[in-house]
Parts: C-alpha cells; structure tokens; sequence
C-alpha cells in the first residue's frame, strides 16, 4: 500500500511517512518503558510483602540484602495459619463481609429498582441524597457513631460496642449508597419497552424486577457485590473504633493490633498475616477484573 | 417483605385490569405503585436516615458540650481548638497533604493513562491488570508493607540508596520526610483509580477528532490540549472532587504510617478526631475536629452534583 502512495505522491511524501511511523515506533517504545517504571512502583511494595513473608526473623534481623531471600522458609505461613487467633480474625473478616454484601444487595436493589422505574413523590431527590451520603466519609461520622451505640447500650442493655456484629451495621452505610447508585445506572440503561412489554403480559413488578431487571443488569449488580465486598473486607477505622477485644477484631485491624507488640516488629509474620489478608480480593481482582473496573468507572460515567 | 405485598396486591391489580378504563382504577392503581415503591426504598432511607443524617446532626450537637458531656458550653470547643497550635497546624497538614497529594495523583493517572492507551489494546489488559493492583490491595495491609520499607533501621528503602551513596534517611522521623511519606504512600494508592478512570475515558474520544486535529497540522501538546482535554473535563472534575474528599477525609495510612507524629506534625482532621475523640475520650472535642471536615466536603459535593447533573442534561 505503501508503496501504491509513492508512486501517486513522490519522494516528499514517502519522506514524511516514514518520519510518521518513525515516531509512533518510538512512541510506543518510550510508551512501554514508562509503564514499566511505574508498574515496578505500582508491584513493590505488594513484592515486597512476599519476600519478606519468605524470610525468618533470624535472616530479617541480620540485615542482608532485603531484596533477596537466602533460605526460603513457609514457617510464617505455618505459624499463622495454625494460630487461632489470626484465623479468628479471618473467619470474622469473612463474616462481615459476606453478610454485608447480602445486606447490600437486599437493600439496594429494591430501591435502585424503585427508584429507576417507579416515579413517586420525592424520587429525584432521594436519588441525588443516596449520591450525597456516598460522599459523606468514614472519618466524619464515627464519633457520633460511637456515642450513639454506647449510649443506646446504656438504655436498652444490648451491648453494641466491642461486638463484631456492630460492623453488620456501620458497613452498610458505606456500602449501600454507592452500590444503589450504580443500580440506578444500570437499571436506567435498560429500555423502557422491556418492562412495559412484561408489565402487559401481566407481570408484577416484583417479577418484573427478577426476571427482566436483574438478569439484564446482572453485570451492574455483580460490580455492585465486588465493591460491597471490597470496601467491607478493607475497612480499618470501624472496626478501630468500635472493636478492642482480641476476639472481636477483624483482619486490618487485628493485623495492626495484635501482631505489633509494643516495640517488638515482627516483620515476617506481619507480612505474611498482611499478605494473607490482601489475597482475598487480589483473586477477586485477578479473576473479575472487567466487572471490577465496571463498577470503578461506573460511579461516574453511569450518572 | 417485598413479596409479601405483591401477593398481597395481586387480587387488586386484577381488579384493576377489568375497570381499566374507568379513571378511579387508574388513580388507585397509581397509588398502589407509589405505595410499593417507597416500601421499596423504606430500607434505604431508614438506613441513610438513623446512621448517616441523625449521627451527622447528632456530631453538631455534641460538639456543642463539654467534655463530661452534662454542659452545654455553645462555641466553646471551637474556641478552644483556634488557641491552639496544634489545631492550626492539623488544619495546614490537611490542606497541604490533600492537595498535594491530589494533584499528583492526577497528573501521573493522566500520563500513565496516555501511556497505556498508546500501546495496541490487546495488551493493555495486562499493564492495566498489573498498574491496578495498588488500589485493590486494603490500604491497611499496604501501609504495613510500606512501613516496613520505611523502617528506621532495615528500611528496603536505605539500603538500596545507600549503594548511591545516599542517606540513610529517617522516613517517618523527621518532619519533612514523614509528611513527604505519607503523601507518597497516598499517591500509589490513589493514581491507579486516576488513571483507570483517565483510561475509560481517553477510549471515548473519538478518533476522528485526532484526524481531523493532525490534518489541521496539530501538534502532539496541541491535541491533548485541543482534543482530550475539553473532551475529558467532566471526568477530570469529577475524579478530582471526589478525590479530594477521599483524600482529605483520609485516616488508614497517616494512622498506620506516623500515627500522627513525629510530634503531631503529620496528623490529619481524621486521625486527630480519632486520638482526640477516642483514645482520650474528650467525645465533644473529637467531634468539633471532625467537623471541621464537612465544610471542603460540601463544598466539593456542590460541584460534583453540578457536574454530574451536567452529564445528565448533555446525554
């Protein structure tokens, strides 16, 4: 083809071309060497993690090359995944996410629906509230929070505090408002003529919402359940503020509490423990990552 | 809850069905799906209404009381937080570690999103699987690893530098280099979100306007700021704003990293509420700091809801 432009064109031409494509080459060369610079920033500390994880504390405390490890070991591995108390803090991890997700979805969905489909009195502005409280952090909220359940403790006797089931309540509020905005956009995106067309076949909304809403949105409400996840797995200041008992910690902050003693680091359990701790959604990630991203991107472009 | 009041609607929406066209049927057929679907949405607002909304004016009113919480002593915390330099240098550490760290954040998801949308798609799953991962990982678990590179005597850190003949540093010891740390450790866990959302939305200009700008003999600085940047300016806005509430209401890593120190140099609204409010339990004064918070939020919530409705009214 080149060549057909040549004979039309001249030599000017051909000059230019290959100038062109001289500099998408070297475009892209500089390309890849960036990405990898900052790959290489982005895997550090994640790679690090697991050298670390590999070493025992003898080699850790004779300060070799902290990038290499010289007598590999899985004693940190075995240490930790028999001790009780980091499965515990696991199993409450686990716990609380996977019925939070539930909770999400259960709450969510419904109102996502309604609020897509069914107009009525103060719709809009709900959805536009359900945006603001996404918006509304972790970090302005847990003093009230705290006051509120020790003083509700005081008046009821059903102790809140130090519970882990606490976290079954607080987690909702991070999770619910944007996983119900991302239905809303999903939900909206399906044609109109879809509904109306099983409303008429006698559908009720409540099948009308299981056969047609949520198998069609199926993409949405499987981003939705990753982000509730994630977000429950990885939350820190909660459970900080709310949990103490060494029983009732889930993993982010067990990690921190426990594995610290006092001024005694111990690194290679620390990391394993921090390693173990982020695998969970690492697989998910590594596994689901179009639907990841989904709901990454969704926030904003769904609106 | 939600089946039991379909079966429960069923015999009506029968009924209504067989006088459709008599107006009454209509109007209560319309009542019955408003009725539904605020038992819908019940859950929701209950949820956003007792833990969010009440605790957010609940915060007001106990910033309002003295620290054994039997007094009301009106604007006394917050007079008491301006004598105090603490409290003012709280205030420039948060601006300054939002800020900061949003731009960069920014800046470098814009430049690695150029990049990866330069090289052919079909390897860009891969660069972009691996340059996420910082943002998947719990920023807990993260920060532990990055202290443990920061560490005062085996820092991974030093010894690399030290083959440069530099350092050691003391990272989260001295002033400038713990407020330098917990500004980088945000920047690597915030910049892949950047650079993700950059990425969706560089795929949505049109080529046509690339061709069209490179006939026109538009350079390479002229088409990002011709083409993708007026094209990406609500994405950019948005990603910026709610990033700079994330940002500025950030607490895992300045906890994790410094806890604050050295010397209440690094503390953020957040992780100063927290040794405040909870670790000294003075609960009214803790809540006054946070919400110093809420002012910057709204503010940057104002512009967001205007981008967005924005949005709506251009699709």
């Amino acid at each position: 083809m080149s060549a057909l432009t040549i004979d039309k064109s001249g030599p000017t031409r051909k000059v230019k071309y290959g100038s062109m494509s001289r500099d998408r080459t070297w475009a892209l060369r500089w390309s890849y060497f960036f990405l990898t610079l900052f790959a290489i920033v982005a895997l550090v500390p994640p790679i690090y993690m697991l050298i670390t994880s590999l070493k025992s504390s003898a080699e850790i405390s004779a300060a070799t090359n902290p990038w290499w490890v010289y007598h590999p070991t899985l004693s940190n591995y075995k240490e930790l995944l028999t001790s009780n108390q980091y499965l515990r803090f696991f199993w409450n991890s686990a716990m609380v996410s996977v019925i939070v997700v539930a909770v999400t979805m259960l709450i969510s969905v419904p109102a996502a629906f309604a609020l897509s489909r069914m107009r009525f009195w103060g719709s809009a502005t709900l959805a536009t509230g359900v945006f603001l409280t996404y918006l509304i952090p972790d970090s302005l909220l847990f003093i009230p929070l705290f006051k509120m359940f020790a003083l509700f403790g005081d008046y009821t006797g059903i102790q809140l505090i130090n519970r882990w089931y606490v976290l079954l309540l607080l987690y909702p509020t991070l999770t619910v408002p944007f996983a119900t905005w991302i239905m809303i956009g999903y939900f909206a995106s399906i044609p109109k003529e879809l509904d109306e067309a099983a409303i008429i076949d006698g559908a009720s909304w409540f099948q009308t919402l299981t056969r047609i809403f949520i198998p069609v949105a199926l993409p949405g409400l499987i981003a939705a359940t990753i982000f509730a996840f994630t977000v429950s797995w990885a939350q820190f200041l909660y459970p900080l503020v709310f949990t103490t008992s060494t029983d009732q910690l889930v993993l982010p902050v067990g990690i921190t509490t426990t594995l610290i003693k006092g001024d005694v680091f111990n690194w290679g359990q620390i990391m394993t423990g921090a390693l173990l701790g982020a695998a969970p959604p690492l697989l998910i990630y590594a596994f689901l990552m179009d639907y990841y991203i989904a709901g990454l991107t969704a926030g904003a472009t769904k609106g | 809850m939600i089946t039991m009041v379909d079966v429960a609607l069923q015999p009506t929406r029968v009924a209504a069905s067989r006088s459709a066209r008599k107006t009454s049927g209509l109007k209560s057929a319309l009542q019955r799906k408003s009725t539904t679907a605020f038992l819908m949405t019940l859950p929701l607002i209950l949820l956003i209404g007792i833990l969010v909304v009440y605790p957010a004016f609940y915060a007001l009113h106990l910033a309002t009381l003295n620290k054994a919480m039997t007094k009301f002593v009106g604007f006394g915390n917050f007079q008491f937080l301006f004598k105090r330099d603490t409290f003012w240098m709280v205030v420039e550490q948060s601006c300054l570690f939002a800020i900061t760290a949003v731009i960069f954040k920014a800046l470098i998801g814009f430049i690695v999103a150029h990049f990866a949308h330069n090289i052919p798609s079909k390897k860009q799953r891969k660069w972009r699987g691996m340059l996420l991962v910082p943002w998947v990982i719990p920023p807990a678990m993260s920060t532990l690893a990055w202290l443990w590179l920061f560490d005062p005597s085996y820092s991974a850190f030093n010894y690399t530098l030290s083959a440069f003949g530099i350092g050691p540093i003391s990272w989260l010891g001295e002033v400038g280099w713990a407020r330098f740390s917990v500004i980088l450790v945000n920047v690597w866990y915030g910049a892949p979100f950047f650079m993700i959302m950059y990425l969706a939305s560089l795929k949505s200009v049109p080529d046509q306007l690339y061709e069209a700008a490179a006939i026109d003999g538009a350079n390479w600085w002229q088409r990002i700021w011709y083409v993708t940047l007026p094209m990406m300016r609500n994405i950019i806005a948005i990603t910026t704003l709610f990033s700079l509430i994330v940002t500025f209401a950030n607490f895992d890593i300045t906890r994790i990293l410094t806890a604050g120190g050295p010397l209440d140099h690094t503390h953020l609204f957040a992780t100063w509420a927290f040794k405040i409010g909870i670790e000294s339990s003075d609960i009214p004064l803790g809540a006054s700091v946070s919400l110093f918070m809420a002012p910057i939020l709204a503010i940057a919530a104002v512009f967001i809801l205007r981008d967005i409705s924005k949005r709506g009214n251009e699709a």
